[in-house]
């Protein structure tokens, strides 16, 4: 949980300038004039124009396979621009999408599942946005890629919590309450930028503003391990955590993410940890701190490994630095483990969290200068 | 800070021009007309400093025979940091005293660390955190010392360079010593006349240690309670007392020689021009000491309160005669005929650390003591103190601390334990 901060207005800015506004419309009827036109089958995506001039912009689809589809137009790096689901075989539909000039791609999911079927086009015109380094092209996709497979993974853990809290079950809702929280933990600079989210899932009460409800994640953890006790509300609750949570498996893959959000992003991740999990703010009730620890580090490292070649080669030095101090703390770490997960962090003595303290701000020092490192 | 804009490879008189211009006329004429604060600085790091820093704005050189910080005038503000070394690459810590060395370069000239606060990469967070920015070098020091643990066996192969006179501090008795607050393998004194620029220094050297060393404890100190400069008036500390009338000056050569800098036959060899540092946090407890008549208080100092002449004189600077003193009073203790000779330099501050929870202040001294061997110095002093001192009702040591401090930075390619480690 975090406030909302000054790389997030950065992100959606940058979305802004990148010129995305993206609508779907149903239509059944014939396509309209200068409309691209998408021929979806089971095994083909046709385009009928592969460069088209920037600015406004209207697909034509037909679904003319016997799958139901979805298409979509992806900025590089993987970035929905638009997207349409549930495209019945034999049926149309029109998407539009202001689109600034550049490289895009057109995809097809016939059955709306995987990669889809892509074509390369181009939207002509001046103010096209500087072509990056297919590397970090590859980079954000990639991550992007993570970041969905975090959210879908969580659902099912988050539903095994929602049903116990339902069920009435301390017991089982405290054991699924911490792996529950993995992969948000993992992605939250992505989650965060959506805004709205964080502050329905993640807040701390402390953190709540006047007039806001609380609710999500730690409402919940404050029934189980401080009041011990479950009420009707609190099982209203664990229904709007997935709700929003679901919410949140649709948005992430919009989200605005480049090679900079990304190192910073995992810089921000490392923020948490000095902020919230060192000091024990973040689980105060259920003390699962090192659960969020080392999912935030996992996080961070998987944004700097798929960085890490173009950072290297513009900063060696930082990238040794980094590799050795992501080992030094995951070994930190690993001296706390315990079962499947880590020590209750009440058990942590200060001596230690200040070992961990250091840990975190040797890591963090070198990790702030990624950004510039891919960047430069 | 000054001036950044200045050709970084030029090398530059140590005072900005900014100083100069802003202050060094006003700065002279002060010092002309008071006998205050630290018009009638010296400036150290030479050869235990003798041309005159009339500006409490200016830059004190970093380079010399001997380190800035000990024998200086001593600033108004001081921010003291101990460092555990978490590395236990021998060549990762010396990086880090070079790195070190260059950035103290920089600020005690009153310039930013690297590339300055605000660099040209955007994505990148600047090489100085800034708040120093347009301040002037205020008199920085910045002061190295080395405690035991860093020639601890099995750590960085100095083992058999631990010199004989850093000792493991005994245990006094009344000793209350939080061990969070003690110890340390590495400290740096920064002093300065202006607080900003003393927590800028010790902030940018923290953040340039970070994954090699971490800060283990660190202490704010807001007013000197010794002076260097006898001419200007001595400073009191928070019992409201005249505290150093008797200091070691930071002109007195002969003095210096004698009780503070290590000397080429006192060995080991890299300590030479260097000192000892011992670092003691005394809480003092200020509601009790303050519902003690001005007898009593007289008496347990041994000077009177106003003018601080020792009893049986009029005035500060008389000297002394011990035996009109109780014989459990401070200055009586802790004066050199009573122990042998024993003088120290001390450039402790005042502190305080807001409250304690109990609604009581969470104040007291910032001891600094620079000696030329703990075992004729400070040890003798703060046995025969510890025992016999009535003060001790009034106060308590809380930290404690010594070092080895190193000889000065020669030159722009020397650096900070270059005589240690090499």
């Amino acid at each position: 949980m975090r406030a909302v901060r000054l790389s997030v207005s950065v992100a959606a800015a940058a979305a802004l300038t990148a010129g995305v506004a993206g609508c779907a419309e149903k239509s059944d009827g014939a396509s309209g004039d200068g409309a691209i036109q998408v021929t979806a089958t089971d095994s083909k995506c046709d385009v009928s124009d592969k460069e088209f001039p920037a600015g406004h912009v209207k697909l034509a689809v037909e679904n003319k396979g016997s799958k139901v589809t979805e298409v979509y137009i992806y900025a590089p790096g993987d970035r929905i621009v638009t997207e349409r689901e549930n495209i019945g075989p034999g049926t149309k539909a029109e998407i539009t999408a202001e689109v600034r000039a550049g490289d895009y791609q057109i995809a097809c999911k016939p059955g709306m599942k995987g990669h889809g079927i892509r074509q390369d086009v181009k939207a002509s015109g001046k103010g096209a946005a500087k072509k990056l380094d297919p590397r970090l092209d590859k980079a954000v996709a990639e991550y992007r890629k993570y970041v969905q497979t975090q959210a879908d993974e969580t659902l099912p853990l988050a539903q095994k919590f929602a049903d116990a809290v339902k069920a009435g079950d301390i017991d089982a809702a405290k054991a699924a309450y911490a792996p529950s929280r993995i992969g948000w933990e993992r992605t939250e600079p992505v989650a965060e930028s959506f805004g709205d989210i964080d502050p329905k899932v993640d807040v701390r009460e402390d953190g709540l503003e006047k007039g806001q409800k609380w609710t999500g994640w730690h409402k919940l953890e404050k029934a189980l391990w401080q009041d011990e006790k479950i009420t009707g509300a609190d099982k209203k609750l664990a229904d709007t955590l997935m709700k929003d949570l679901k919410d949140w498996v649709q948005k992430v893959g919009r989200a605005d993410i480049n090679p900079t959000s990304m190192a910073n992003g995992a810089k921000e991740l490392l923020d948490e940890v000095a902020t919230g999990k060192v000091t024990g703010e973040e689980e105060r009730y259920s003390h699962t701190d090192l659960v969020d620890f080392k999912a935030n580090v996992e996080g961070a490292q998987k944004s700097y490994e798929l960085l890490r070649p173009v950072a290297a080669k513009n900063d060696p030095e930082l990238a040794k630095e980094l590799d050795t101090q992501f080992k030094a703390i995951n070994k930190q770490l690993a001296g706390y483990e315990e079962g499947d997960g880590y020590v209750s962090y009440d058990t942590v003595g200060k001596k230690e969290r200040k070992e961990l303290s250091d840990g975190v701000n040797a890591l963090a020092e070198p990790l702030s200068k990624l950004a510039a490192a891919v960047v430069k | 800070m000054a001036d950044d804009q200045l050709d970084e490879n030029t090398e530059r008189p140590a005072t900005s021009r900014r100083a100069v211009l802003g202050w060094g006329g006003a700065g002279l004429a002060l010092g002309a007309a008071t006998a205050g604060g630290a018009a009638a600085a010296v400036a150290s790091g030479g050869d235990s400093g003798t041309a005159p820093v009339a500006d409490s704005g200016a830059a004190v050189a970093f380079h010399g025979a001997h380190q800035a910080g000990i024998a200086t005038a001593v600033q108004d503000r001081l921010h003291f940091a101990a460092f555990d070394v978490t590395t236990e690459d021998r060549a990762e810590l010396i990086a880090v005293l070079k790195k070190w060395t260059r950035a103290a370069e920089r600020m005690t000239a009153g310039r930013s660390v690297g590339e300055g606060a605000v660099s040209e990469l955007a994505e990148a967070p600047p090489d100085d955190t800034g708040e120093a920015l347009g301040l002037k070098p205020s008199r920085l020091t910045l002061t190295i010392g080395f405690g035991p643990g860093l020639f601890e066996k099995g750590r960085f192969g100095l083992e058999d360079r631990r010199p004989e006179a850093l000792i493991d501090l005994p245990a006094f008795p009344g000793d209350n010593l939080d061990k969070n607050r003690s110890g340390g393998d590495i400290c740096v004194q920064a002093c300065a006349d202006d607080p900003q620029v003393a927590v800028h220094a010790i902030r940018n050297l923290a953040r340039i240690a970070f994954g090699k060393m971490a800060v283990r404890w660190s202490q704010l100190g807001f007013g000197k309670t010794s002076s260097t400069t006898p001419d200007a008036q001595t400073p009191r500390n928070m019992m409201g007392f005249k505290d150093g009338t008797r200091n070691i000056a930071g002109t007195d050569k002969k003095a210096l020689t004698k009780h503070v800098w290590v000397s080429g036959k006192d060995g080991p060899g890299w300590m030479a021009g260097g000192s000892y540092l011992v670092a003691r946090r005394i809480r003092m407890h200020i509601e009790t000491w303050d519902r003690t008549s001005l007898k009593e208080q007289e008496d347990i100092i041994g000077r009177d309160k106003g003018e601080g002449a020792p009893f049986g004189k009029s005035k500060e600077r008389d000297e002394p005669n011990l035996k009109a003193m109780l014989p459990d009073a401070h200055v009586r203790l802790a004066h050199p005929d009573s122990n042998s000779g024993a003088q120290m330099l001390r450039r402790g501050y005042s502190f305080t650390d807001g409250t304690d929870g109990l609604g009581r202040l969470d104040a007291g001294l910032f001891f600094l003591a620079y000696q030329r061997d703990v075992r004729d110095g400070f040890v003798p002093v703060q046995q025969s103190l510890a025992r016999k001192d009535t003060l001790n009702e009034y106060i308590q040591h809380v930290g404690s601390a010594i070092f080895a401090v190193p000889p000065g930075v020669r030159d722009t390619r020397d650096w900070w334990g270059r005589e240690l480690f090499s």
